[in-house]
């Protein structure tokens, strides 16, 4: 290679492999518990009992995924898992643009009333029991709305998306108004197309809250196998395994020659997969979206 | 008051007018107050009502009869919940964990955030990045199990390291005096990356001619860290400092109730844990109401107390 152009050429200093030593270090440590869960979801049952799995399997197998789909109550865990998490991000994207676009218009009679009344609720809360409560009194137990209507509107959801909105020109809505258009129609036609970064951003955080909820079903659904969802199928799994007492699936599994061990990985696996998708594809949206946050916040 | 010298009778004349004016401009509005209300009604049952469910601490609340007709016992359960000896140790875990939880949580992702900023832009500063969010958009159900996973007795990598080295394995969901530890680490990996995110951004808002100058005069790297980067960011760190000593008593039981096994329960039990057990495992509604209310007002009075002294030391709130 012949000279480069002029310029101040990047040093080396050992400052510089220390730093990417220690990230990389942050990179293996974040990584390696998942990866050993998948290697080890992928590898043959009986084999995993010897030990010694890493990062690959050492006998590839898909009998685990297989076997819980047999097992228990998972299929219809995934089921009301996955229809929670699409119902709930709609209905609460929807809610949370609308309020967001109300309190945007900067002529809306009672906008700071509005305001401080959803302001109120990213501070004080009412708590464990009064929420419990609260569900109970409303006859919400044992329903699947309650997965759905307790979290359907987010302040905080509610102040991102409009601070994105007030940045949209305003002349829009005006022509438009000229032209015969009424708010819902302007709302609807002009401004959820323009706000689709951040409504991305904010649907990534609905839905992630959605699917990583079981302490709902767990305090309101938890008799109710038809209302389960997969992340407190898990937690039931891990805890009694845990606690020793696994008595109760070991006839299950051993006709199938799968082990509590694989069986946990593999479930462990197929909760976190629709994250693992999704998170690629909006990554770049949710670090812009918390950032323009930040930098007003 | 000012009425800038209106006659009374002008003035009586222009209120009609101009409640007319709001009235007709409120009908213009109708759309909006139709997209708006229904969601108004349901942050007012959802987020209100448990508010004045507060009023359940002094009584003695028995379900299924109407408001009115619960007994008013005062301070009773306070009284109580100031004698129970369990309170003392759940307000020990909670603080004793919040306050680790603040002082690594709180630090490590500001350190973090210092080093990925003297990463070169590239695909390997995107790849830390980006994996390093990816814990935070797992559930606690999740990592707990990967804690125990990792912490096994039984081929996890941590006691195999130990053995590498040549120590003895160590039980670490067993014994109580490693429970704290392993609540504030795995809330650490769990967060970190997220938690840099906020101060990448503060980084990008200094002024790229400030790190310019002061390589003119001849700072290296430690001294620009320190004295353009830090100062740079300080703001946000003040402000997520307040918000996080408001936020001590409020670390939530999921962790806990998650990672806890019956050998270590003592150390587990935190406020709203504590609240739980009470008011919905043994049914004593009103007390678990009144530690939950205990707790808000401990919350309160820690975020009040740091903002005011920030207040006293910038003269800038934050609250």
């Amino acid at each position: 290679m012949t000279h480069l152009p002029s310029g101040p050429r990047p040093r080396v200093s050992t400052f510089d492999v220390v730093n990417a030593a220690l990230m990389l270090t942050v990179l293996v440590v974040t990584l390696y518990p998942f990866l050993n869960v998948l290697a080890i979801a992928m590898n043959e049952s009986q084999d995993t009992v010897r030990g010694g799995i890493t990062v690959f399997p050492r006998h590839p197998t898909l009998a685990n995924f297989q076997a819980i789909f047999a097992y228990g109550n998972i299929p219809q865990a995934f089921f009301i898992s996955v229809a929670r998490t699409v119902i709930g991000t709609v209905l609460s994207l929807g809610a949370c643009a609308m309020v967001a676009y109300v309190l945007s218009r900067r002529d809306f009679l009672g906008r700071s009333l509005l305001s401080r009344f959803l302001a109120i609720t990213l501070y004080v809360s009412g708590g464990l029991i009064p929420g419990f409560l609260l569900i109970r009194d409303l006859h919400l137990m044992n329903s699947f709305w309650v997965y759905i209507l307790p979290t359907l509107v987010n302040a905080f959801n509610i102040f991102m998306i409009r601070s994105y909105m007030d940045e949209l020109p305003i002349e829009l809505q005006e022509s438009a108004r000229i032209d015969g258009a009424n708010d819902l129609v302007i709302f609807v036609r002009i401004i959820l197309p323009l706000c689709a970064p951040v409504l991305a951003t904010v649907a990534l955080f609905i839905a992630v809250g959605q699917w990583n909820s079981w302490f709902d079903t767990y305090l309101y659904n938890g008799s109710n196998p038809q209302l389960s969802t997969l992340q407190f199928e898990l937690m039931k799994i891990l805890q009694s395994t845990q606690a020793g007492a696994d008595a109760m699936h070991s006839d299950q599994l051993k006709t199938q020659q799968i082990t509590p061990d694989s069986i946990k990985m593999a479930i462990t696996i197929i909760t976190i997969t629709p994250i693992l998708i999704v998170y690629p594809f909006l990554q770049r949206y949710f670090v812009r979206g918390m950032t323009l946050g930040a930098v007003k916040g | 008051m000012h009425t800038s010298g209106l006659s009374p009778a002008t003035r009586s004349r222009a209120e009609p007018r101009r409640r007319s004016r709001l009235l007709r401009r409120a009908y213009e509005q109708r759309y909006l107050y139709a997209m708006s209300l229904p969601f108004v009604a349901l942050v007012f049952v959802f987020n209100y009502v448990p508010i004045w469910g507060w009023l359940t601490a002094f009584q003695r609340y028995r379900p299924g009869r109407p408001f009115w007709e619960q007994q008013w016992v005062g301070l009773k359960n306070f009284t109580d919940l100031f004698q129970d000896e369990t309170f003392y140790l759940a307000l020990r875990n909670t603080l004793g964990m919040s306050v680790l939880g603040l002082i690594l949580g709180f630090t490590m992702p500001i350190i973090f955030a210092l080093l990925l900023n003297e990463l070169r832009d590239g695909l390997f500063k995107r790849t830390v990045q980006t994996v390093s969010y990816l814990p935070h958009f797992v559930s606690w159900v999740v990592v707990a199990g990967l804690v125990y996973k990792m912490l096994s007795t039984d081929g996890g990598p941590i006691n195999q390291l130990i053995a590498h080295f040549g120590g003895q394995p160590v039980q670490f969901m067993a014994h109580s005096t490693y429970f704290w530890g392993v609540v504030v680490l795995s809330d650490l990996w769990k967060e970190i990356g997220w938690n840099t995110i906020i101060y990448l951004a503060a980084m990008t808002a200094i002024e790229p001619a400030l790190y310019e100058a002061a390589r003119v005069d001849g700072a290296g790297r430690w001294q620009l860290m320190r004295h353009i980067t830090l100062p740079g960011i300080s703001r946000v760190v003040i402000i997520l400092f307040v918000l996080s000593i408001g936020h001590l008593t409020a670390i939530g039981f999921e962790k806990q109730l998650l990672l806890s096994n019956p050998v270590v329960k003592d150390s587990a039990l935190v406020l709203d844990l504590y609240a739980l057990q009470n008011g919905i495992g043994m049914n004593k509604f009103s007390f678990g109401t009144a530690i939950g209310v205990v707790n808000s007002l401990v919350g309160l009075a820690l975020l009040f107390g740091a903002n005011a002294f920030f207040r006293r030391r910038t003269g800038d709130s934050i609250i």
